[in-house]
Parts: C-alpha cells; structure tokens; sequence
C-alpha cells in the first residue's frame, strides 16, 4: 500500500520470474523471464495473440499468473490487487470514463489517493499533453488522437513507477501516430519513468524502444537493443518479423578460422562464426535485403564476398527512397534487394540477368531452422511429401 | 417528462447522433400517417378522459344533493378537501411507494448486476434467470397478491411457525400491517426495477472498472464512482417505473389482500369515493392531485439525477 500511496520521482525496475499463464484451453505465457531496468523506455514487440497484451495485464494486477513472481522495484506484488498496484496503464480501448469530464478523468487517480490538489496537478498534466483548454469536455467529444493523449495524462499524473502502454497508438492514423511516438518518447524522457510498451508495430517499436523484447508463443525470442536485434536476429522468427530477411537453409560444412561456410543447394556462402548461433548441421543463414547489391556482370570471386547468381529480375517495385528488387536465382529461391535510389531510376531492368553479392560480415547465422518450407518449395507441403522428406532427414542423421 | 427519462437508457448508446438529425419535407407525411393511430388512440382514450376528469373534479353538487348527483360547476373546495381529509392516504402511498422503491432499488440492483454482468460468461445462466425474473408475470397480479395473503394470513404458515417459535403473540399478525404491504408492493414491482437496471448493466463496459482498479479505485469507490453513474439511466427508469404505479396501488394495501383500513393508501380512497360514496368531484380531485404531486416528484428527481449528462 505504501508503494502506491506516494508518487515515485523516479521509475522502478520490474522483474518477472517464472512467469507461466494458462487460460482454459490454451496457454498464454510459458516460462517468462524478464527484466526491466528503472528508467528505461521497455517495448515487447509481437503479433497479436503472442502474449505480450496478457503480459501486460499481469504486471498490471488485472490478471493472475499461474505461476510464478511479479517485482516491482524489488519488492514481490504478485499477490498485491491492481488498485494497490504502483502501476498505471494506458488501455488500447483509452477507457476513459464516460461520465466525467475529462479533468476529472485525469484527477480521477489522484483522488482515490487523497493526493494534494489534485486538479491543479491535473491541469498540470493535461498542459503537458497540450489539452488543459479542453479540461470541461467530456471524452466523446474528443477526437481519437486527444482521446489517446487524455489516457496518456491519467496515467502520467499518477507518476507510478512504471507506465504501461497496451497499443496505445493503434487506432491512431499513421501521421498522428508518428507525432505521439514522438511526444511519448520526449514525456518518457522529461518524467524519467519506467516505460513498458506492448506493440505489434515493429517500426514503433524500433523507433520508441531502448530495448525490445520480441514475443512469440508465449515466449520471448530475443531481447536487445533495436540496431542489435535488426543486425543480428537470432532465430527465423525474429529475422522475419523486424525488417525483412534473405535466409537461406543449408548445411555447415567446413569451418575457416572466423568464418563458416554453408553449402546452400551447391552454393558455399560464407558468414561469420561470430554471428552465427549455430556451426553444425543444418543451419539457417541470413542477410538484410539492403546490404546486398545487384551485379550485372559477373563478379570475380573476392575474399570476404558471398555472391549468388547469376539469377533474373522478376519484379521491380520504386518506394521512393529505394527500389526493391526481386530476384530469383535457379535452386537457391527468390531474393529480395534493397537499392537506395543515389541516381534516377531503377539500375535494372525486369528480366535482366544479375548476380547478388554482400560482405561476409552482413550476414547472420539463426539458432533454428524454422525456414518456412512451403515459401521455397511450394509444390512439396503435402502430408505424404512431408513425411518422405522427414524420414529421408531422420535416416541422414542415423547414417551420420 | 417522466418518457423522456425512460428514453435516455435506450438513447445513451446511439450518443450525440441523435442530436442532428435533418427530417426531409417528403417523410413528414409518412410520419404522421404512422403516428395517427397513436395520436387518435391518446387524444381518444387518455386526453378526453383526463379532461373529463378534471372538470369533474370541479363538479358541485346537483339540486337533488342525492348521491351521485352532480352538476358542472367551479367548486375548488373538492381539492381542500381531497387535501386535508385525506393527508394520511396521501402520506401513506408516498411512503409505502417511496419505501418500496428504495427496497425494490437494493434488491434488484445486485440481481440485475449478477443477469447482466456476472452471468455474461454463460449466456444460457443470462436466459434463464431473465426468464425466473419475468416468470412471475405469467400469473396475475391478483393471484400472486391473493397467494402471499394466504402466506402471510393469521392462520397461514408463517404466523403460526412464529407464534410456535414464540415470536409472536396470539394476536400479532403480518396481513394489515405497513410490513405486508411495503412487502407486497415490493414484490410486485420488483421485475420494473430489474429490466430496465439489467438493460443498463448488460451494456456496461468492463474495461472501465479495470481502467477504475488500475487507478487505484477500490471496488466500493469502483461501484459509487463507475458503475453506478454509468448504469444511472437504467436506476432512473427503474425507480420511475416502480415508484408511480406503487403510488397509485389500492390492491395491496386492500383489507381483501394485504391490507387493512389502517393501511389505506390513496387510491383505496379513490376506489371508495367513486364506486361506493359516488362522490365523483372529489374522487376526481384526489386523482388529480396524486397526479400532480407525482410528476412535481418526479420532475425534481429528474433534475437531481441529470441523466441528461450521460447522453
């Protein structure tokens, strides 16, 4: 009760230990461990249905997990209720009570904690989210955006020690979200509180964040800054789901000093044993579509450069700041090439004949080879392929 | 007045829409063919009566002076003295009503609270106590009054189970009481209170207690600051739709049914006035003035519990 009774000046940390969540029929979260430290700006990032909202919901009190242990600021509130709870949250839904004005929505907090002056620290807050002139409206009159920042300031006012966003900025049209992301950022900064921001949008995310943790099924896949999770994803999940990703499937053959080279279907492509999570058997590499380049005449093999081709322009899309290529090279599938667009016009044309080339250091090596088959080899998803192939890997790896 | 406070639970969800709405010259037409039949029903059946009955009320006696026999005429007397001979009436049905409204308002509201929020997770739970909820329309009113005077009459099962107890002496009773009237009100108008609270409640968005407990509210500052506000107009209609036909009950506080001559309400006077004394001015009179008091009453709850704020 203490720690709700008095408002922070400073954000908490927050730990999550063991956290498993099970709802009839399915479960949510499995095994979660997580630490936030004070003051930093926290984004969990996944698609809908990975666990990050009923994550949130759990640090909020509104949910309890099945198991495991919530602490905040070091101190275990896993059994504490939500009203006693030094959290505030900004709903997805904003929740912003109908019947009030929207100065009472932001003193609403204030009050049930007997606060001093809680309307002037209203006013103050609503200044801070540049709405205090709408105080006496009631929140159906507001637009979305207002509505968003409204939620915003009855969090903020409450200075709890951590401030949890639940896809604020989803309703918001992308300029008016693009301006908030910025404002939350800027109020982040100026409050000094811990921030714990759940979000599909990758982009959000990398934009907001100080570190990311990407969620799926239940479990998070890799945790980092946004530049350590762009340039060296993990696993196939991560590399798909930020940015988008060349991965290529082969097998580890032979490993030189700092780099491992991968034989895909004949091709040997070369990436650093460093990047790389794994340096045997079947492994899954990688590069960011805009560190390759498109080569028009065939390169001569050079040290520290992996080329695939030669291969031919299948689609050519202009997105203003850069051409996206499509190549698809025999046996090894369809690549994706970033090109920024330094001169007039697309370099290639569609049916030209290209190779594709990046450094060595670009490339990534994942800890799964969860490679969707069915994007590469569209004709063999059927059940009876499946189980051949499954079976032919099975009598490989016992052969071995 | 009193409709539009019983439109503002149904005109709380469409919102300020309703506000600006441009009635195109070519549908006026339609619209009055379709409201004729509900304009000549009203001016027929309740504005004609009612101006019958407020010149009867002014009625003063014919030549004869026999009974029954009245002539037009401008005797406000017939009003002072609905007033001061019947005061106790008067103060008995705004009690009984009142008292019954307020009893109806705490059993319901849990009720209602349980059909359209608890139950929400299992629809066929939300059926079927709607269902138990209405049920009891199924039987008459009379009946059902009829039923619990057998159960609570002298010789019913009630009484002697506390007079065995010891509870009771050999001459207390339950029937005639203030008890067994306010009982029997409150039991017939209880479902009035449930619907409307229970159309409020099924609406209400959940997401707003959690928004509620997430800034620190507890459950008792959750249900006075959140809940209750927001389920208003459903408390509103509710308490209307109990509180003035209760006013205006003569059956269970009829001697023949709960009552008895020490619990005569005013429309037992009503009753008596017209089809035994047959002094229709001032049986008219004190049908008026109940009339009036009650919207008086019920304009000044309006105003108190601006519903208007919600829509």
């Amino acid at each position: 009760m203490a720690a709700a009774g008095t408002p922070s000046e400073s954000g908490a940390d927050l730990e999550l230990v063991g956290i498993h969540k099970r709802f009839p029929g399915f479960t949510a979260i499995e095994s979660l461990d997580l630490k936030i430290p004070a003051g930093s700006f926290f984004a969990l990032l996944g698609p809908s249905g990975c666990g990050k909202t009923t994550t949130l919901r759990l640090v909020a009190g509104l949910e309890q997990p099945s198991d495991g242990r919530i602490l905040i600021g070091g101190r275990d509130v896993t059994d504490v209720k939500a009203f006693q709870r030094p959290v505030n949250t900004v709903f997805q839904s904003y929740a912003l009570f109908p019947h009030m004005t929207v100065l009472d929505n932001v003193a609403f907090g204030l009050k049930r904690r007997k606060v001093a002056d809680p309307i002037g620290k209203a006013h103050a807050a609503l200044e801070l989210v540049e709405l205090d002139h709408l105080a006496q409206r009631r929140p159906a009159q507001l637009s979305g955006g207002q509505q968003q920042r409204v939620a915003l300031a009855r969090a903020v006012v409450n200075r709890p020690a951590l401030l949890l966003l639940d896809e604020p900025l989803g309703a918001l049209d992308l300029k008016l979200r693009r301006q908030m992301q910025l404002e939350l950022k800027q109020i982040q900064r100026e409050v000094g509180l811990t921030f714990l921001h759940v979000t599909h949008d990758q982009e959000e995310a990398m934009t907001m964040a100080d570190t990311v943790a990407v969620m799926n099924r239940g479990r998070i896949e890799q945790m980092g800054t946004p530049e350590d999770l762009y340039e060296l994803p993990k696993t196939v999940f991560v590399a798909n789901f930020l940015g988008q990703s060349n991965l290529f499937l082969g097998t580890a053959t032979a490993s030189t000093g700092t780099e491992l080279v991968v034989d895909v279907s004949g091709v040997k492509v070369a990436v650093p044993k460093d990047r790389a999570q794994r340096h045997t058997g079947r492994v899954t590499i990688g590069v960011r579509p805009e560190k390759m380049r498109l080569i028009t005449q065939r390169p001569e093999p050079a040290a520290g450069v992996n080329v695939l081709g030669p291969g031919r322009v299948a689609d050519v899309s202009f997105t203003g700041v850069s051409t996206q290529y499509t190549v698809d090279v025999p046996g090894i599938g369809s690549l994706v090439v970033f090109a920024q667009n330094a001169s007039f016009g697309p370099v290639v044309q569609v049916g030209a004949e290209v190779w594709t080339a990046w450094h060595v250091e670009h490339g990534f090596g994942l800890a799964d080879t969860g490679i969707d088959e069915e994007e590469r080899f569209v004709d063999d998803t059927t059940t009876a392929d499946i189980a051949v192939q499954t079976k032919a890997e099975l009598l490989e790896e016992l052969g071995d | 007045m009193a409709f539009a406070a019983f439109g503002a639970s149904a005109g709380a969800t469409t919102g300020r829409g309703a506000a600006r709405e441009p009635a195109p010259l070519k549908r006026s037409a339609i619209a009055i063919g379709l409201l004729a039949p509900g304009i000549v029903y009203l001016l027929l059946f309740f504005v004609t009566p009612f101006v019958s009955m407020v010149i009867t009320s002014l009625n003063q006696p014919g030549a004869s002076g026999g009974k029954g026999d009245y002539v037009l005429g401008f005797q406000w007397q017939n009003y002072v003295d609905a007033l001061t001979q019947y005061g106790p009436q008067f103060l008995r049905s705004f009690g009984y009503s009142l008292t019954a409204t307020v009893l109806t308002l705490l059993i319901g509201f849990p009720v209602a609270y349980f059909i359209g929020v608890t139950a929400r997770k299992w629809p066929l739970v939300q059926s079927l106590t709607l269902c138990l909820v209405i049920a009891p329309f199924f039987i008459s009113f009379l009946l059902r009054t009829l039923a619990w005077q057998h159960i609570l009459a002298s010789n019913g099962p009630i009484v002697e189970l506390l007079q065995t107890v010891g509870l009771f002496d050999a001459t207390d009773r339950i029937t005639g009481t203030d008890f067994a009237v306010i009982f029997g009100i409150t039991y017939n108008y209880l479902p009035f209170m449930i619907l409307p609270l229970y159309a409020s409640l099924e609406r209400l968005d959940l997401r707003l207690l959690e928004a509620g407990s997430d800034l620190y509210a507890h459950p008792t500052a959750r249900f006075f600051r959140i809940t209750l506000p927001i389920t208003m107009p459903g408390v509103v209609s509710g308490t209307l739709l109990t509180f003035i036909p209760a006013a205006g009950d003569y059956i269970n506080s009829d001697p023949n049914y709960l009552g008895s001559p020490k619990t005569a309400m005013v429309g037992n006077v009503i009753q008596a006035q017209f089809l035994n004394a047959e002094n229709y001015p001032l049986a008219s009179a004190v049908s008026v003035a109940l009339m009036v008091i009650i919207l008086i009453v019920v304009a000044v709850y309006i105003r108190f519990a601006g519903t208007e704020e919600l829509v």
